[in-house]
């Protein structure tokens, strides 16, 4: 719904990603023999003006090396990336740091992004400087301007070097940094992940505040479904490489039409601070297949309780079966008629539809009706 | 309900198993018991107090958590029990285990004691294990290591370890090294030593934290089914709330090296009357919770060790607190089995952290922006 609305209010897409594919090299065994890791296969989403995309999956599933496709470091084997109208493929090395300047990534390590000798006033300083913006001291009062949008007082921290300050602190230097030259998109990769919990509540509030105070997108990428809903317009869940499923977050959350989305959503521990219950998470089995030599057909069919001859077969396409809900699985656990793989999962999870989705732990429930159903 | 002093010292605190059961050094009595331990590191002049005096039991077959920020004591307290700390580190108190007292235990007697009667499983599981040996033969070394069992016998009991701990294809992952595994498969192996010499206490120092959510939930049916198998008592350290709640029986929490708040953890989320606790509930990304909504957060950072302030710790972060926080308030048994370390303990069932979710938007920003002002 999010998603209409956003087409409804703004027709300007930021970003279209077309059938991207990127493969790295690894050496077998004796260091001689090439093997293929596919670490983002055919995928192709889009994303409109001032909406935040939340990637979500485990680890290597491919979510990072997909932001760093995107922001074309390194460029993608194939497929197409349109930003604000111009495809980034086709750029040449100058175009392309001038169009970079419109997107920015804020990466997980707060210390490791951070020059150790540079004070905060020149590490703020430093993207403005790169795109030659102002005179020196515009560019001074600039940096102190942005420290102050990141909650930090420059009088107190403009001096001081990385290692003087905490680990919240470097980040909400690395995010005024980000957001120094107006970009349209900013790319965060795990961007709370090392943070402890309170401060990481600090840090995402600064991300929702610079949100509405400056028309910010985010493609928030996170292994914490929980933080990703926190922040996302809508949610796409990346699993080996390929977009499983895409959708508005909220029905995601309450209807997850995939089951490897419903597998994620149950191995959460839940805790409802108000009652204190405690929602005990289910373990999925198996381990993750490799990269290097994805099973053939449907990727998670080794894993998938409802997996059939089918899914070994044939390769299943992203389609929208709910408006701006795609999946990709023949086997959805709701389809819109109501008929499904499962009968039991698609009447629970519509049932779970029908509550308003203000009611504490209607979603919870709902993912996991539907989930358990489909296990049994 | 005010914190009057009514309740026993803290000298006399935390048998949440009766007093004449903890004197008697017999397997009912309760395995460990942890009486005012303090740990202090002198470095150069400068003394930071990493643990002010901390006490629990724990039962036989008995799953604790202990939660708490980065910096809050609650990994280096279990280390001190197993005499991991380094010499500058001074260690008082008292923690008997099995009626044995640990702390100030000759580092030969450790020794024998170490792995053989409480094993630690560490958050990384890759550096825990040695890279240019199998794991079969690092499962051997530990067997042997605490028994004379013959090559032979003791490879055969490695493999059934591995079994124990649900390797998959366990008699070929004997021969093979630890890179070729995944997080997960290397936690189970690191999980598989640790019970080569069937401990009595198994310390999870984080161990799942390095983890996905779908692995984390695996390794942690893996725990409880060990626990309730073999009658292993685990103490878990980790920050997340909602594991702890989701596990655990007891719950410490810690802040700047103190408990703050002890209870099953039935009754204390049930329950949260420490205002920590409750900011640490309140500040978790839910699935229940609305995307873009601000999460309730509190200001500030945790103090640094080598400066605490004058009382309560978590005085300057704290909106509750009064001038009546000055004085250090001492960790008391309020209610029957739910013990709190607060002069203002929030009220009674309706007003949880739940309640204080999202403050408004300004308040939120104007905490957030104060927090870097007061960091240091």
């Amino acid at each position: 719904m999010t998603m209409t609305m956003a087409r409804e209010r703004d027709a300007e897409k930021l970003l279209e990603v077309r059938n991207i594919v990127q493969e790295f090299a690894v050496r077998g065994p004796g260091g001689v023999k090439g093997a293929k890791v596919h670490a983002v296969s055919d995928v192709s989403f889009d994303m409109w003006r001032g909406e935040t995309l939340g990637v979500v999956g485990e680890t290597g599933s491919g979510k990072s090396t997909l932001a760093r496709s995107i922001i074309q470091a390194p460029r993608p084997k194939s497929g197409e990336v349109r930003f604000l109208g111009t495809d980034l493929m086709k750029l040449g090395r100058r175009a392309l740091t001038e169009a970079r300047r419109q997107m920015q990534m804020v990466y997980q390590d707060p210390y490791g992004s951070l020059d150790p000798r540079w004070t905060v006033l020149e590490l703020v300083e430093e993207p403005l400087l790169g795109y030659k913006v102002g005179t020196k001291a515009q560019r001074r009062e600039r940096a102190c301007e942005l420290l102050d949008l990141v909650g930090m007082d420059p009088g107190v921290f403009g001096r001081r070097r990385p290692h003087e300050l905490s680990g919240g602190q470097c980040q909400r230097v690395a995010i005024a940094r980000a957001i120094a030259l107006n970009p349209a998109l900013i790319v965060c990769d795990e961007a709370v992940a090392s943070l402890d919990v309170l401060i990481q509540a600090q840090v995402l509030n600064l991300f929702e505040r610079l949100r509405t105070e400056l028309g910010l997108s985010y493609l928030f990428i996170s292994h914490d479904l929980a933080l990703v809903k926190q922040v996302s317009d809508r949610v796409a869940v990346m699993h080996l490489g390929q977009l499983v499923e895409v959708g508005p977050s909220e029905e995601l959350y309450r209807r997850p039409l995939h089951p490897y989305t419903s597998a994620l959503l149950n191995s959460i521990p839940g805790l409802d601070p108000a009652t204190g219950k405690v929602r005990r998470p289910t373990a999925p089995k198996g381990e993750p297949p490799s990269p290097i030599n994805p099973p053939s057909g449907c990727r998670f069919r080794t894993r998938c309780p409802l997996a059939q001859e089918r899914c070994a077969q044939e390769v299943p396409r992203l389609r929208e079966l709910f408006p701006g809900h795609q999946v990709a699985c023949h086997f959805p656990l709701a389809t819109p008629g109501g008929a499904s793989a499962n009968g039991t999962a698609s009447a629970s999870a519509d049932g779970a539809t029908g509550t308003a989705s203000g009611a504490a732990g209607a979603s919870a429930n709902g993912a996991a009706t539907a989930g358990d159903a489909a296990r049994s | 309900m005010s914190g009057e002093p009514t309740a026993r010292q803290t000298e006399e605190v935390l048998d949440l198993a009766r007093p004449e059961a903890a004197s008697r050094p017999s397997a009912d009595g309760p395995l460990l018991e942890v009486r005012d331990l303090r740990v202090r590191f002198t470095r150069g002049g400068r003394v930071v107090n990493a643990v002010n005096g901390l006490s629990y039991t724990l039962g036989a077959g008995e799953m604790l958590a202990i939660i708490g920020e980065s910096g809050s004591g609650k990994s280096v307290s279990t280390r001190a029990l197993m005499g991991l700390l380094p010499p500058s580190a001074q260690v008082t108190g008292s923690a008997r285990f099995e009626g044995t007292e640990l702390i100030g235990m000759p580092e030969k007697q450790m020794r024998a004691w170490r792995g053989a009667k409480i094993a630690m499983v560490f958050q990384d599981p890759a550096r825990s294990l040695n890279p240019t040996m199998r794991i079969g033969a690092q499962i051997v070394e530990a067997i042997r290591t605490h028994s004379d069992m013959s090559k032979k016998d003791a490879a055969d009991r490695a493999v059934e370890l591995l079994k124990l701990v649900r390797l998959p294809a366990a008699e070929r992952r004997f021969y093979e090294y630890p890179h070729q595994l995944s997080g997960g498969m290397r936690q189970r192996v690191v999980i598989a030593i640790a019970l080569a010499s069937e401990p009595r206490l198994l310390i999870a120092d984080e161990a799942t934290t390095a983890l996905d959510v779908t692995t984390q939930a695996q390794i942690m049916e893996l725990l409880v089914e060990l626990q309730q198998r073999l009658g292993t008592a685990v103490i878990m350290i980790s920050h997340d709330l909602g594991l702890a709640a989701s596990y655990a029986q007891k719950v410490v929490v810690m802040y700047a090296g103190r408990a703050v708040e002890y209870a099953t953890a039935e009754k204390l989320f049930a329950n949260v009357r420490m205002p920590y606790t409750r900011a640490l509930l309140g500040a978790i990304p839910l699935l229940d919770r609305k995307t873009h909504e601000l999460l309730p957060v509190i200001p500030g950072q945790p103090p640094d060790p080598a400066a605490l302030p004058k009382g309560c710790a978590f005085r300057p972060r704290c909106d509750v607190a009064t001038d009546r926080c000055l004085e250090p308030p001492a960790l008391e048994e309020h209610e029957p089995g739910h013990w709190w370390a607060c002069w203002h303990p929030a009220g009674g069932d309706g007003d949880t952290a739940g309640a204080r979710t999202g403050g408004e938007a300004d308040e939120v920003t104007v905490g957030s922006a104060r927090q870097v002002k007061d960091g240091a």
